[in-house]
């Protein structure tokens, strides 16, 4: 312990007298790897005690541009929850008479005082018959907690108050109208729960499917092994992406909302698991033959509680990683199968199923604010990337 | 060497025939055949034909024999490439999928020689001149390469060029030089369609490669030899160029084997996106109308590619690494 400077002889009897340290003076220059700092009495003791998920957390905390996706996730979940209340208007209802409306930009002065408001449209039809947007001079205002179309709370309070709307009835449109006069910003609020859901749902399936299969594979060798190898070696020969079209292609068109969503978890799941399965089956190899498996077992222990009390905290880190950078690939799968007809259809609302009615290219020419699924998508999953890079790196015991 | 290639070339029968099998019951899974969805399709504006006719139909094809049947009518061919017939197109499947399947081929060399072309170079400035501001940009761009996939790059793509930049994007060429003859603007029309196609396609797993090329280089560059080398007086072009790079490729090639798969799941997205006569479209058209032999043959052929890639990167690691020896 050469590289620490001890300055009370009464350090070594930290966790003697841990109650001894509150409050006194002790100090010592810690040479935590990467970084020196002064740690007084009892961040001491915290530093040496520090169980492995304090130190994950520390390691975690320093990268703040992973904290900053975790930020941006969580955020984007908090949304997804109380959709209803932060849209304006429902995700189906229309204004017939805003059709592929621009967004609408909102003033925030009106003649001095903190109003904000939008300037009302109108369509009218130039030369060439192509509708053009005029404002009509009046000012649609602004206003917060009003009450909008009723709604169900979390599913259980019924309420129609609705964070910001309209003053009057004329529509409040952030980011534009579609086709059908639909408002984009309560729209893409309303997709980012399908989407963002049916992700957590796909990665805790092959999750389970994963921890199970893996674990088990690494801790019992021979024909239990072998055979879920080979499995793994199956599903992995089939290129996903293709896959992932044949078998949603075999979702009836009968099928409910609901149905379909976990037709296509279950799919989607169906070839993630491997990628964990295999991590943990090497990860157990290299610790059952670990002292603290064999003490266990000496001690009497059943195969049961080794795998789930011992060996399953031991990996969970590596879990926890893998399931987070598997939830974007979960998230671009869905939209890329609902953009192409293959997954959720309308009437559902997912991101993918958005960016699907935009696919009228010349339409896009025209009225390119009906895109901004696709931009919702890519910070989700720039989000999640950082976020899954930040904890791999916190994880990882042998880096810096 | 020879003979383990034949080895790993007659291994892959067995997998190949069980995949066969599997993907014949996936493709199979939805219900109905090709005929009861044209009916539902063509009914839906009131046309349509009486019970009988479908019927009449479906044993005319073979749509109505018990599945194992209609499998080894497909095998059976096989070995003549002759992999059935498809509804969907009227024509042999095997004259439906050839050029399509010889333009995906093109196409992923092309973006694995913009991988290797761009990773490697990028890679070597990014350890040489480690946390510079080149070096940061460059991997900070990177990171936005990685996790953006080709189906989003290719949709911001289209996005871009027919909203902001109006240029015509999307096929292969754009519509006033389609009957056009062979001309310097042809060309470059067809260039500048195919190079963002290729560069899309390439652009996820050049960040990887360019990632692991960096770490593989300054693995090395801290070794020993390297070291001596510069004492010796070594120019410090030769020392980077010749010594250390060589030995930072070799992990590289496993790691562009793990690349290959990905190429081939991108391709089926960014080609339908995109436009392209890759397999992707004609793929998604043959699972939305079920035409079985199309749709089966298409995702073997996916198959195939995936293990050939697998067998030609360990048959390259091989060759460039004395060290590893196939006995």
């Amino acid at each position: 312990m050469d590289d620490l400077t001890v300055r009370s002889e009464e350090l070594f009897g930290l966790y003697e007298g841990i109650a001894d340290t509150a409050g006194l003076e002790e100090e010592a220059v810690v040479a935590v790897p990467g970084r020196e700092h002064v740690a007084k009495g009892k961040s001491l003791e915290a530093i040496y005690g520090a169980s492995q998920w304090h130190l994950m957390w520390r390691k975690f905390v320093r990268n703040r541009v992973a904290v900053g996706g975790g930020v941006v996730i969580v955020l984007f979940y908090l949304a997804a929850i109380v959709a209803p209340f932060l849209a304006p208007y429902t995700e189906t209802s229309r204004f017939t008479r805003n059709i592929y409306m621009p967004p609408q930009r909102v003033y925030l002065l009106n003649e001095g005082r903190l109003q904000p408001y939008v300037r009302a449209y109108e369509a009218q039809f130039d030369e060439n018959l192509r509708k053009t947007y005029t404002a009509t001079g009046e000012k649609t205002f602004i206003r917060f907690f009003v009450h909008g179309e009723p709604y169900n709370l979390l599913g259980l309070i019924a309420t129609d108050v609705h964070l910001f709307g309209a003053a009057d009835d004329q529509p409040v449109s952030l980011l534009g109208t579609d086709r059908q006069g639909r408002d984009m910003f309560s729209r893409i609020l309303y997709g980012s729960r399908l989407s963002l859901t049916i992700g957590l749902v796909g990665v805790v399936l092959s999750l389970i499917l994963g921890t199970v299969l893996g674990i088990t594979s690494g801790y019992y060798s021979g024909w239990v092994d072998e055979v879920i190898q080979r499995l793994i070696e199956l599903i992995r020969a089939i290129p996903n992406v293709p896959l992932w079209m044949a078998l949603s292609a075999a979702i009836p068109l009968t099928w409910t909302i609901t149905q379909t969503y976990f037709a296509i978890s279950i799919i989607l799941s169906l070839t993630q698991w491997t990628w964990l399965a295999r991590q943990l089956r090497g990860q157990v190899l290299a610790l059952r033959s670990q002292d603290f498996v064999l003490a266990s077992k000496l001690a009497g222990a059943k195969d049961r509680w080794v795998i789930f009390r011992h060996l399953v905290p031991a990996t969970l880190g590596q879990i926890i990683v893998v399931s987070t950078l598997a939830m974007p690939s979960m998230i671009l799968a869905e939209t890329a199968l609902s953009y192409l007809g293959l997954g959720l259809r309308p009437p559902a609302t997912s991101w993918g199923v958005l960016i699907q009615e935009s696919q009228n290219y010349q339409s896009l020419a025209l009225y390119p604010w009906v895109f901004t699924p696709a931009i919702a998508v890519a910070i989700c999953i720039l989000a999640f990337s950082y976020l899954g890079d930040g904890l791999r790196d916190a994880v990882d015991p042998y880096t810096v | 060497m020879l003979a383990y290639i034949l080895r790993r070339l007659l291994g892959m029968i067995p997998v190949l025939v069980f995949v066969s099998v599997i993907t014949f019951i996936i493709i199979q899974l939805p219900p109905g055949d090709f005929f009861t969805t044209l009916q539902a399709e063509v009914a839906a504006t009131g046309g349509g034909q009486n019970k009988e006719t479908i019927e009449k139909l479906q044993e005319i094809y073979g749509l109505d024999q018990p599945l194992y049947v209609q499998y080894w009518k497909w095998v059976q061919g096989w070995v003549r490439l002759d992999f059935g017939w498809s509804l969907a197109y009227n024509a042999p499947v095997w004259n439906v999928v050839a050029n399509k399947l010889a333009f995906t081929l093109y196409l992923g060399f092309l973006s694995l020689v913009f991988m290797v072309a761009v990773s490697m170079p990028i890679g070597i400035y990014s350890a040489t001149h480690q946390y510079s501001i080149g070096d940061h940009t460059l991997s900070a761009l990177g990171f936005l390469g990685l996790c953006l996939p080709g189906f989003l790059l290719a949709l911001l793509w289209m996005f871009l060029g027919i909203a902001v930049l109006r240029v015509d994007v999307g096929g292969l060429v754009s519509r006033e030089m389609q009957n056009a003859p062979l001309s310097l603007a042809k060309v470059q029309d067809y260039l500048v369609h195919l190079l963002p196609a290729v560069v899309i396609l390439g652009l996820s797993s050049t960040a990887q490669l360019q990632r692991i090329m960096r770490s593989n280089m300054l693995d090395v560059l801290g070794q020993q030899h390297i070291t001596t080398a510069r004492a010796k007086g070594l120019k410090e072009r030769l020392v980077i160029n010749k010594y250390a790079v060589r030995l930072a490729i070799n992990p590289m090639i496993s790691v562009m084997a793990l690349e290959i798969p990905k190429v081939i799941n991108q391709s089926a997205l960014v080609g339908i996106v995109m436009m392209l006569p890759t397999l992707g479209p004609i793929y998604l058209h043959a699972l939305l109308t079920q035409d079985v032999y199309l749709s089966g043959t298409i995702l073997l052929i996916m198959v195939l590619l995936l293990m050939l890639s697998n067998l030609l990167a360990d048959i390259v690691l091989a060759i460039v690494d004395p060290r590893i020896v196939y006995n």
